[in-house]
């Protein structure tokens, strides 16, 4: 089992919910996507190729300031349990993970993370320079990325075309390689029926929405993931204030949404996000599509002060620790498929047990 | 009205310019604008990229010089054909093997051909690697650049890309 302690609050410090808005927002992504000139891409290069790509970045990420101490992980030696849990702390995407439904690892494929930023090797591109930030940070997040970008070209030489800019594997990418995404939760406007306008309404403006995994992952517990659809035509700036304008809007929506739920219809609301509590407090089994759903209510009812002794904290901590990898790690044994449900009730009560009441 | 360009198709697109102080009204035809990457609203198509790579095959023939789907890229050996079937190029090199319908390609998928974010600049090569394979044209200095610049306003020049040319142009003015 790999050791996670190894990391800065164990990699997870985007779910402290200490970041701007943290009610609605949980996490800032931003990637860009780079790769070295004069090689191929990833889908054609050799197994040498790829080991050779990983010395010379981490060699680059070594000498710098940012990546100096970085931990490193190999995703092509570590176990299935081991990988799922670093995509399930948003580290690595479930490609590099090799949790694709092929569930073959690349080999070479790996990822060097140091506090909140780090970046991903022979993913799609060669490398997919990475930063995670609580709440909604979209300045704060480029900001680091775009540092660690600068000290890595200054040592590696990147595929880089006059006119289309920065080449990635797909034409997708290409031009800035950036794509910023923002983590959402937007119960009131899923009750009000009124968000497949708006997601609509985003898909007008070139934005597009993934599910709490990122690409191919559905949306549960109505968290959305809001991100830019274009790379090319816009600068960096360009498509990080487009989308922070939207993403705003979005919030208005949201808490609009929830003062119209509180007004007319303010005992259902209520007895729902305290229904949802009592589930998560007292249940002996949960899926993890119902507790991401109960989750989705207790967070509606902090949010709009309805429960007041419960910490964004600990809902976020519930999010990613009640999954598969998490539940294995915590007691030490993989679970079966029929206990998984039991262990999982188990661990939210026992974390609401102990944290509730301690608000933060 | 016929188009300013072909003099055969209708214009449909109408863009006006200040140049020099001077306000030209250009009439294009969508075939024309799109040439001279004038997007029209409704130009900007957003589906998933398996259907423009599908549409791709279709259009091909019809593509000015656009090299045959059998060519393949010297550096990497990928063709067409590849791209289409897994959606990812070989190398970086692609970019210049298949420029025509890739431009057209990320034309509709961007809603525009020219990259204005950050220019990378070189500043120091990665043992190994061969320089010459770079298709860039790095600067010695990081970020804008007046080199960059006009080698940028040249390429929009050469592309008939005046809208571009014009704000290069202007940048360029404030810097000197």
């Amino acid at each position: 089992m790999i050791d996670l302690s190894l990391l800065a609050d164990g990699g997870v410090g985007w779910l402290d919910a200490s970041g701007p808005s943290s009610h609605l927002v949980l996490s800032t992504r931003i990637r860009l996507a780079r790769n070295l000139a004069g090689r191929v891409f990833q889908g054609r290069n050799s197994e040498t190729e790829r080991e050779d790509i990983l010395s010379v970045v981490e060699r680059a990420a070594r000498e710098s300031m940012l990546l100096r101490q970085a931990t490193k992980f190999r995703l092509d030696r570590l176990d299935r349990t081991d990988r799922q849990l670093l995509h399930e702390r948003h580290l690595v995407s479930k490609e590099l993970a090799g949790l694709d439904a092929d569930g073959r690892v690349r080999s070479g494929a790996s990822v060097l993370v140091q506090d909140r930023i780090g970046v991903m090797l022979n993913e799609e591109d060669h490398l997919r320079i990475q930063g995670l930030h609580s709440g909604f940070a979209l300045e704060a997040t480029y900001a680091e990325v775009d540092r660690l970008d600068s000290e890595l070209g200054q040592r590696l030489a990147f595929a880089f075309h006059p006119e289309f800019g920065y080449l990635t594997s797909c034409p997708t990418n290409v031009g800035t390689g950036l794509r910023a995404s923002v983590l959402i939760h937007l119960p009131g406007l899923v009750l009000t029926k009124e968000i497949s306008k708006v997601l609509q309404g985003l898909a007008q403006v070139g934005l597009t929405f993934r599910g709490l995994y990122g690409e191919g992952s559905e949306v549960v517990g109505n968290f959305f993931q809001l991100s830019n659809q274009t790379t090319l035509g816009s600068s960096e700036h360009e498509l990080l204030d487009h989308l922070g304008k939207m993403v705003r809007q979005v919030m208005d929506y949201e808490e609009q949404a929830r003062q119209v739920l509180l007004r007319d219809a303010p005992a259902i609301i209520e007895d729902k996000v305290w229904r949802a509590y009592g589930l998560l407090r007292y249940a002996r089994a949960l899926s993890f599509e119902e507790a991401m759903n109960l989750l989705s209510g207790v967070r509606l009812g902090v949010g709009v002060s309805l429960i007041p002794d419960v910490a964004m904290y600990t809902l976020n901590k519930l999010l990613v620790y009640t999954q598969p990898a998490h539940l294995a790690v915590a007691e030490g044994v993989a679970p079966t498929e029929g206990d998984l449900p039991i262990r999982r009730a188990r661990f939210v009560r026992k974390v609401l047990e102990s944290e509730v009441g301690r608000r933060g | 009205m016929s188009c300013d360009q072909c003099r055969e198709r209708e214009a449909v697109i109408h863009l006006t310019q200040i140049v020099n102080e001077q306000v030209t009204t250009l009439h294009l035809c969508e075939r024309c604008a799109a040439e001279k990457g004038v997007e029209s609203p409704s130009g900007v198509v957003k589906t998933p990229l398996g259907s423009f790579l599908a549409a791709m095959g279709k259009n091909l023939p019809e593509t000015v010089s656009a090299p045959p789907s059998g060519d393949t890229c010297a550096r990497c050996g990928g063709s067409l054909q590849d791209f289409r079937e897994s959606g990812r190029l070989g190398c970086p090199e692609c970019y210049r093997s298949f420029e025509v319908p890739l431009r057209d390609l990320l034309r509709r998928l961007h809603g525009s051909t020219h990259h204005v974010g950050e220019r990378y600049a070189e500043r120091g090569a990665e043992p190994g690697a061969d320089p010459g394979a770079d298709p860039g044209a790095p600067a010695n200095e990081p970020r804008v650049e007046t080199a960059d610049l006009r080698e940028q306003l040249r390429l929009a020049v050469e592309t008939e890309n005046f809208e571009l040319a014009a704000e290069l142009r202007d940048r360029l003015r404030v810097m000197e």
